[in-house]
C-alpha cells in the first residue's frame, strides 16, 4: 500500500502548496489594493488613530490633535470653534471635509513629500506623524470679517466674507456665517456627533454650507463692473465718456411693465446721458442694461469668463460652486426643448446689471476686484501657504500663479478710478477709510421672487493705486435689516480692508 | 529480501530527548504569544501568566511524560507540533477575548484539558492500534448514530445555520467532529478486510482499470450519507471531508486509481447539481465569485478577513495592534484571518507549515506501519486532517468556496480540540509500533536449539 501513501503524500503536499501560494498572493502581493479600498475600515481607523498634523493660521493651530485616552487616542479639535470651521472642515473616522480632505494626505502622513519624515520616524520607533499645513489666512481680517457679518446680519442672519490679496491670490478671510462648532462633529462619542449633525442638517440656515464658495447668487449690481470692464476694453466707451442712461427703459423685444428696467429711485440716472462716473457712482440700471446690449452678449461673456466665470480655479477646497455666465438659452415651447441659441437683447441687458442667468459666489465677485486691483492680472486664489512637516520644517511653500490677464492694465485703471469716485462721492461710501483711498461697488440683487428681500453685496479693495487686500462681501438673509445699497456690506468690507491694512 | 534484511537490522531511536526540547520550543511559542498579547494590549504581561503558563506546561510535562512510559518509540514530532499550534490558538483567541469582552479562552484551556487526558487515556487504553479493528462496526454504527443526532428534535441544535450540533446539559457538542475518527478506523476495519475484491479490475478505459459495477456500493452508499449531510445538516465542509476520506483511502486500499475516476466524477456530479439545487451553497459560491458585490451582508465575513490578511501583511501589525475582531466568528472558523492580520505572513506560512508537519508525519507512520490496517488508519487520519485544513483554510483565504469547518487546534470549539487530541494519540500509537523494534526471533530458526531448551524456574 505504499505507493499509493505516497502518491497521497504528493497530493496533500500540492494542497500545502496551493495554500501558501494563495496567502502569498493575498497578503504580499494583493494586500496593497486591499489596503486602499476605501470601504476597509481598517485603513480609516489606523489613520484616524495617529497623530495628524496641525492646521494652522500663522503660528497658531485652528486643527490639532489632542492625545486621549481611548481607542482612538487622538482627538481632533479646533481651539476657534465657529470661525474657521468652513475653511478647516471637520475630521470623523473614514471621512473629511475641507482643509482636512483636500489636505488629508499631509495630515495624516502619507503624503509622498513626506517619505524621508516617516523613514526617519520607522527608524527612530517614532509613530509615523503627519505634516503641517499652514494657511494662508490672515487672523485679523479673518476675525473681523466674522464679526462684522455676524454682527451686521444678526443670529438668524446667511451670508460670506472673502478677502484676497490682489498680487498673489492669497486668500486673507474666508467667512461664511452662520457657522458651527466643528469639535462636536469630531467628538469621539457617537452620539454627540450624531445630534450635532442632525441639528446642523436640520437647521433651515445650512451652517454646514461655506456660502464663500458653495453658494452663488445673482450678483446684482457688483457686475456692472464687467460689464463696465467689458465695454472699456472692446473701446465702446472711456471713463470720461458719456453712456446713454434714462429714468427707465423697455427693454428691446418686450411689452409690460415688468420688463421695464428703472433705477429704484435714483434721480442721478435720469437724464438721457450721463458721465460713466456717474452711471458707476449711482449704480444706473438703465445705462449698464444698454451697455451690455452695446457690448454685445459674447464680449460681455469673454469678458467675465476672463475674470473666472464657468470655470474652476481654487484647488485647495471643495466642493465649490462653479460661477456662471450663461452659455446660451434654451426655450421651451409646447414642452418641447428647442435648440440652444445665443441671448438675445432683453436677456443681454439684464445680464448687464447681474440678473437674469448670472450668477456669482462671493469669491467670484472678489477675484473680480482683485484682479482690477491687480492691474488686470487675475491670480490663483489659494489657501495653503506651505506645507510642513511634524517638526515645523518646510517642505513646500506654494508659489503665486498668474492664471490670465483678465483686461488691460489700461482698462484697470480706468476701472479703478470709476470705482474710486463710487466710494468718494456715491452708493459705496460706507466703506470710505480715513487716509486711504479706496475702490468700491455696492450691489444688490433681486430674488426673482415676490415679496422677498433682495440680496446685499459689496465689494472693494485698497489701497487704489497699490491695492493689498480686495473683498466681497455677501448678504444673502439679514432679518429686520434694509439689505439694499451698501449700508450693510460696505461696513463689514471696511473692517476687512482695515483689518488688513493697519497690520 | 535484501531490503526487508537491512530494515529488519534498522532500529528507530527513541528520541524522546528531541521531543522534550521541541516541547520547550512549543511552550515559548505558546507562553510567549500568550505575554505578547497583554503587552501589546493592555501594556504588562498579563497578571495571570505564571498561572496560565504553568497550567500549560503541565499539560505539555503530562502528555510527554505519557508518551515516555506507554509509547516510547512513537514520532517526536507530532506532540511539540500541536502543543504549539494549541497554544498559539489559546493565545490569540484570549487576545480576541480582550477585544470583544468575552471568556473563551479559559473555556478553551478546560477543553485542552480535557483533550490531553484523553490523548493520555487513549495511549493508556490503546496499548496496540489493531485492537480498533475489532470494532469496525461497532464504530461505524456510532459514526451514523452521531451524524443523525443532531437532526433528531430535542437533542440536535442549529447552530449559525448548520445543524450540527447536540447539547448535552450546558454544552453544546458537534458529533461530526467525533464521526470522523470513528468512520476512518470503519473504513480501515473494513477496507483491510475488502480490499482484493475491490480491487479487481473491471473495463479498462484509457490506461485506468475502472472497478466492476458489483463492487460500487460501498463507494455508493458515502456518496449517499454525504449528500444527506450536505442537504439535511447544510453542512458543506463535513460532506467534502467524509467522502473525500473514503475516497482516499479506498485507493489507499485498492491501488486502484479508477476508484479516484470514480469518486471524482461522483463528486463533481453532486456537487454541481447541489450548486443548482440548494440556495445556501450557491450563495457561498457567489461570496466566493464575488465577495465584494455584498461587502456589508453576505460578503462582511470573508471580505474583512481579506481586510485583515491584507492589513497584515508580511510581518503583521503585532498581537493587540490590528482589529481582527471586525471579523465575525473571528475566534473560530476564521481564526487564521486574526493570526495573518496580527502575526502576517509569516505566521500563516509557519502555521501552514507545521499543520503540514503533521500530516506528513502521520503519513511517514502510515508509510512504515507494518500493518495494512495500521497504514490505513494513518493515512485516513493524515487525510482527514490534511482536507480539513484545505477546506477551512482554503475557504478563508478565498481560494476555494467558504464552508463551515474549524481549524485544528487553533479554533475555539471544544469538540474539535478533543477529538484532534485523540487523532495524534491514535497517530502517536500508530507510530510507536511501526518504529519499535521487532522482537528477535532469530534464534527460534534452530530446531535443535529449540528441542534442546532450557526453562529456567524461578521461585517467587
Amino acid at each position: 500500500m505504499n505507493k499509493p501513501i505516497r502518491a497521497v503524500s504528493i497530493f496533500c503536499m500540492f494542497l500545502f502548496l496551493a495554500l501558501m501560494a494563495n496567502v502569498t498572493y493575498l497578503q504580499f502581493w494583493h494586500a496593497d489594493k486591499l489596503n486602499t479600498d476605501p470601504r476597509n475600515a481598517r485603513v480609516a481607523a489606523a489613520a484616524f488613530s495617529r497623530e495628524r498634523g496641525l492646521i494652522q493660521v500663522g503660528e497658531t493651530p485652528i486643527a490639532q490633535s489632542k492625545p486621549i485616552d481611548d481607542r482612538y487616542k487622538y482627538l481632533r479639535v479646533y481651539p476657534q470653534k465657529q470661525l474657521y470651521a468652513p475653511v478647516t472642515g471637520y475630521l470623523q473616522l473614514g471621512s473629511q471635509t475641507g482643509i482636512e480632505r483636500s489636505q488629508n494626505k499631509v495630515l495624516s502622513g502619507e503624503d509622498p513629500r513626506l517619505f524621508v519624515n516617516r523613514l526617519v520616524d520607522l527608524l527612530k520607533g517614532d509613530t509615523n506623524q503627519g505634516g503641517n499645513v499652514s494657511l494662508t489666512l490672515d487672523p485679523k481680517a479673518q476675525r473681523a470679517a466674522y464679526q462684522a457679518l455676524r454682527d451686521t446680519v444678526g443670529p438668524d442672519g446667511e451670508g460670506a466674507v472673502v478677502a484676497i490679496q490682489p498680487k498673489t491670490g492669497r486668500i486673507l478671510a474666508m467667512v461664511s456665517f452662520p457657522s458651527y462648532d466643528p469639535n462636536q462633529l469630531a467628538s469621539h462619542d457617537r452620539e454627540v456627533r450624531e445630534k450635532a449633525y442632525d441639528r446642523l442638517e436640520a437647521n433651515d440656515h445650512q451652517p454646514l454650507l461655506n456660502r464663500a464658495i458653495q453658494t452663488r447668487l445673482f450678483p446684482g449690481s457688483t457686475f456692472k463692473i464687467v460689464t463696465a470692464a467689458a465695454a472699456i476694453e472692446n473701446g465702446d466707451y472711456n471713463q470720461d465718456d458719456k453712456v446713454p442712461s434714462g429714468a427707465t427703459w423697455q427693454l428691446p423685444g418686450t411689452r409690460g411693465d415688468q420688463n421695464v428696467v428703472d433705477n429704484e429711485g435714483r434721480g442721478g440716472c435720469s437724464p438721457a446721458e450721463i458721465s460713466f462716473a456717474a452711471a458707476m457712482e449711482n449704480s444706473c440700471n438703465t445705462a449698464f442694461a444698454k451697455m451690455a446690449v452695446k457690448v454685445g452678449p459674447e464680449k460681455l461673456r469673454e469678458t467675465a469668463e476672463a475674470f473666472g466665470f464657468n470655470s474652476d480655479y481654487l484647488l485647495d477646497l471643495g466642493p465649490q460652486a462653479r460661477s456662471v455666465f450663461p452659455e446660451s438659452v434654451v426655450d421651451t415651447i409646447d414642452g418641447k426643448e428647442q435648440d440652444a441659441r445665443e441671448l438675445n437683447d432683453a436677456e443681454t441687458a439684464r445680464s448687464g446689471f447681474g440678473q437674469f442667468s448670472v450668477q456669482a459666489t462671493p469669491l467670484q465677485m472678489a477675484m473680480v476686484v482683485s484682479a482690477i486691483a491687480n492691474r488686470g492680472a487675475l491670480m490663483r486664489p489659494y489657501l495653503v501657504d506651505e506645507i510642513q512637516t511634524a517638526s515645523f520644517d518646510v517642505l513646500e511653500t506654494t508659489e503665486p500663479e498668474k492664471l490670465r490677464d483678465a483686461i488691460s492694465p489700461q482698462t484697470a485703471a480706468q476701472l479703478t478710478d470709476l470705482l474710486v469716485s463710487t466710494v468718494d462721492d456715491g452708493t459705496a461710501s460706507p466703506a470710505a477709510i480715513d487716509g486711504v483711498s479706496v475702490a468700491g461697488k455696492t450691489g444688490t440683487a433681486q430674488r426673482g421672487v415676490e415679496g422677498k428681500p433682495p440680496y446685499g453685496w459689496f465689494t472693494s479693495f485698497a489701497p487704489a493705486k497699490d491695492a493689498e487686500v480686495a473683498v466681497a462681501v455677501m448678504i444673502q438673509e439679514a432679518p429686520g435689516k434694509e439689505i439694499a445699497g451698501g449700508q450693510l456690506g460696505g461696513p463689514i468690507a471696511k473692517a476687512v480692508m482695515e483689518a488688513v491694512l493697519n497690520k | 529480501m535484501a531490503t526487508n534484511s537491512a530494515l529488519m537490522g534498522f532500529v528507530h531511536r527513541r528520541r524522546r530527548g528531541a521531543e522534550l526540547f521541541l516541547l520547550v520550543l512549543a511552550l515559548v511559542v505558546g507562553i510567549g504569544a500568550y505575554a505578547s498579547v497583554g503587552l501589546g494590549i493592555d501594556g504588562e504581561v498579563p497578571t495571570n501568566l505564571l498561572a496560565y503558563g504553568g497550567w500549560l506546561t503541565l499539560l505539555v510535562v503530562a502528555a510527554h511524560v505519557a508518551v515516555r512510559l506507554v509509547a516510547p518509540y512513537a514520532d517526536p514530532v507530532l506532540l511539540p507540533v500541536v502543543a504549539a499550534l494549541n497554544g498559539m490558538g489559546l493565545a490569540i483567541i484570549h487576545r480576541l477575548d480582550l477585544a470583544k469582552d468575552t471568556a473563551l479562552a479559559s473555556q478553551q484551556l478546560t477543553w485542552m484539558t480535557l483533550g490531553v487526558v484523553l490523548f493520555v487515556g487513549t495511549l493508556i487504553v490503546l496499548p496496540d492500534h489493531r485492537l480498533l479493528a475489532r470494532f469496525t462496526y461497532t464504530s461505524g454504527l456510532a459514526a451514523l448514530v452521531l451524524l443523525i443526532m443532531p437532526m433528531l428534535p430535542g437533542v440536535g441544535r442549529t447552530i449559525n445555520g448548520a445543524r450540527i450540533w447536540i447539547a448535552l446539559g450546558p454544552f453544546s457538542f458537534q458529533p461530526g467532529e467525533v464521526a470522523k475518527v470513528l468512520l476512518v478506523i470503519t473504513f480501515a476495519g473494513y477496507l483491510v478486510v475488502h480490499r482484493d475484491a475491490l480491487a479487481l479490475a473491471g473495463r479498462r478505459v484509457v490506461f485506468i482499470d475502472l472497478p466492476r459495477g458489483r463492487d460500487l456500493g460501498p463507494i455508493l452508499m458515502m456518496w449517499v450519507v454525504s449528500l444527506g449531510i450536505l442537504v439535511l445538516q447544510r453542512d458543506l465542509g463535513s460532506s467534502l471531508l467524509f467522502f473525500g476520506l473514503f475516497l482516499v483511502m479506498l485507493y489507499v486500499a485498492t491501488e486502484r486509481p479508477g476508484w479516484l475516476v470514480v469518486g471524482g466524477l461522483l463528486f463533481f456530479g453532486g456537487a454541481a447539481t447541489a450548486i443548482r439545487l440548494f440556495s445556501h451553497v450557491q450563495s457561498r459560491v457567489d461570496i466566493w465569485l464575488h465577495p465584494f458585490a455584498d461587502p456589508d451582508g453576505n460578503g462582511y465575513q470573508l471580505v474583512q478577513a481579506l481586510y485583515g490578511f491584507a492589513w497584515g501583511g508580511l510581518i503583521g501589525r503585532g498581537l493587540g495592534e490590528g482589529s481582527p475582531e471586525r471579523v465575525p466568528y473571528a475566534e473560530s472558523d476564521f481564526i487564521l484571518a486574526s493570526i495573518g492580520e496580527e502575526l502576517g505572513l509569516t505566521a500563516v506560512m509557519a502555521v501552514l507549515l507545521l499543520y503540514g508537519l503533521v500530516v506528513e508525519r502521520a503519513l511517514r507512520a502510515a508509510l512504515i506501519s507494518r500493518d495494512g490496517f495500521g497504514k490505513l488508519v494513518a493515512t485516513g487520519l493524515a487525510a482527514v486532517f490534511a482536507l480539513q485544513i484545505f477546506v477551512v483554510i482554503g475557504g478563508v483565504t478565498r481560494l476555494i468556496p467558504l464552508t463551515g469547518l474549524t481549524t485544528p487546534f487553533l479554533s475555539y470549539g471544544g469538540s474539535s480540540l478533543v477529538a484532534n487530541w485523540v487523532i495524534i494519540a491514535i497517530l502517536l500509537r500508530i507510530s510507536d509500533q511501526a518504529r519499535r523494534p521487532l522482537p528477535d526471533l532469530t534464534e527460534t530458526e534452530d530446531a535443535d536449539e529449540q528441542a534442546t531448551q532450557i526453562v529456567k524456574v524461578v521461585d517467587r
